[in-house]
């Protein structure tokens, strides 16, 4: 089980993986917005993405749950 | 002289205007967003209005909100300072249209200037060097990759709406070039509100250069030296600097001219910047774009040649002459710009946060350009721009030696900064000798 977790404050543009999806090492899973800048994140391991923890619109506080892979 | 001016900006450059209107005795409305209620600009400003919610669109690019805020104090000008709506034209006309003065040059230069495909035609036409280029709207990918083998790679693929290097990427063959196409495609409509794409010579070794120029209200455009903003991430200018060091007397003037040319070509009026590429093997240069308003980096103008940039603005919008000779424009000393941004200083990632402490260096050469103090929350909202460290000095060398105690002596705490990064940039071989190109930052954070 793997959790992948805000590294700032942002707000999530777009949610670009969905639940059940099986996830690359790598493979970008939500992308961020923060001061002008998109920020990817991203699997840091391969596995099933098991939970979405946010949706497009939400605002993120550094260190938040995003998604959890299994 | 203007009697009141609302400056539709927020940070640093809000507060920057409202200096020099202050000293001018001009007074001075603030509009600011529920996220900025504590920072200094609204507190210095005479007057302060709230506009609206954080998101841009809902407060610093909501005209109706600016323009009642205007209404509402009276006032008499409208300074847009950079971003936002300072390069839209349809705002620049309803300012004309409530009966306000527009602090900046006409609509119809904002217009010809903003579109990237257009200016570049209306320079190559007014005898100012392009980059070989597209002349109309790129649309679809298989477009694209014939324009590219017409131009020959390495291109350059951007929004022919855009600015501040977003979407922008160099492309080397016909595969990154699909790639290219399509990110510049999705930031284009989602930034800019325009899929229109521009294809242009890539220059492999290139320097950024930029004319100072200022439209009189007597119809004159004049230069007022050159910036160097080689020292880019991201596309994106991190420190700039002036006199440039790649750039010796014959090409200064060439590129001095060729900007008063550009202005020139759209009747320009206020100040205003010419961006051009500066091949570093050729000596050569091409137009860029024209920034038709303040620049963030105008601060080392300024030191160099002591003259008050937003003063001149208030001047030629009030229609008087301008407080320098014109002719007699002559810039001494060096001056560098440092931007302090709210970002982490190894990958450049946005941090915002709030400031548990703020003590920003002084002394002679020392200028503070702050948008930020000890108590205030930097929001994820808007650019990371948080303050410009500006250092002049009698030379390069007496100001990067200022500049390295400057860096040295700036504290901020709470948000991650990139007062490291220019600490490293400082000791930096290539930078220190003047040597350098728009590759700078990669080899420095390879």
């Amino acid at each position: 089980m793997a959790e992948v977790r805000a590294e700032m404050v942002a707000n999530v543009w777009k949610v670009v993986a969905t639940e059940g999806d099986q996830v690359e090492d790598g493979d970008t899973l939500v992308i961020l917005e923060s001061m002008k800048m998109e920020i990817p994140v991203l699997a840091e391991e391969a596995g099933t993405l098991a939970k979405l923890h946010v949706a497009e619109g939400d605002v993120v506080q550094e260190g938040d749950l995003i998604a959890t892979i299994s | 002289m203007l009697e009141s001016v609302l400056v539709a900006n927020r940070g640093e450059i809000a507060r920057r205007v409202i200096a020099t209107a202050r000293r001018l005795g001009i007074r001075s409305v603030a509009v600011y967003s529920e996220a900025d209620a504590d920072l200094p600009f609204v507190r210095e400003a005479d007057e302060a209005v709230l506009i609206g919610p954080p998101p841009p669109a809902q407060s610093y690019l909501d005209a109706g909100a600016i323009l009642a805020a205007a209404r509402q104090t009276a006032a008499a000008a409208v300074h847009p300072g950079y971003g936002f709506l300072s390069e839209n034209r349809a705002f620049a006309q309803q300012v004309e249209a409530a009966g306000l003065t527009w602090v900046g040059p006409t609509p119809e230069a904002i217009g010809q200037m903003g579109d990237k495909i257009n200016a570049r035609n209306l320079m190559h036409r007014a005898g100012v060097p392009v980059a070989l280029g597209s002349t109309e709207p790129v649309t679809d990918a298989s477009a694209a990759l014939a324009e590219a083998e017409r131009i020959g790679y390495p291109v350059m693929v951007k929004a022919a709406a855009g600015g501040g290097g977003i979407g922008m990427s160099a492309a080397t063959g016909p595969e990154g070039l699909q790639t290219a196409f399509e990110t510049a495609r999705t930031r284009a409509e989602r930034f800019f509100g325009s899929p229109a794409i521009l294809l242009e010579r890539f220059i492999e070794r290139a320097r950024h250069v930029e004319v100072q120029i200022m439209g009189l209200a007597d119809g004159r455009v004049v230069a007022l030296g050159e910036r160097d903003c080689s020292v880019q991430r991201r596309h994106q200018k991190v420190a700039e600097e002036t006199p440039s060091p790649g750039v010796g007397p014959q090409v200064r003037e060439r590129l001095l001219a060729a900007g008063v040319r550009a202005g020139e070509a759209v009747g320009y009026r206020s100040a205003g910047t010419v961006e051009f590429l500066l091949d570093v093997r050729t000596q050569e240069f091409v137009f860029l774009e024209m920034n038709t308003r303040l620049q963030v980096e105008h601060p080392v103008t300024e030191l160099v040649t002591g003259i008050d940039l937003v003063e001149q603005q208030f001047l030629v919008a009030a229609g008087e002459p301008v407080g320098f000779d014109p002719l007699g424009v002559a810039p001494e000393g060096h001056a560098l710009e440092f931007r302090v941004y709210a970002e982490d200083p190894v990958r450049f990632l946005p941090s915002p946060g709030a400031i548990t402490e703020w003590e920003q260096p002084a002394g002679p050469g020392i200028r503070v350009d702050a948008g930020y103090e000890a108590g205030n929350q930097v929001t994820p909202f808007y650019d990371p721009l948080l303050a410009k460290l500006c250092v002049y000095g009698g030379t390069r060398d007496e100001a990067l030696g200022r500049a390295r105690e400057a860096v040295a002596a700036f504290r901020v705490a709470g948000p991650k900064n990139n007062l490291p990064f220019h600490a490293d940039l400082l000791v930096n071989e290539p930078f220190v000798s003047g040597d350098y190109d728009t590759s700078v930052v990669a080899g420095l954070r390879p």
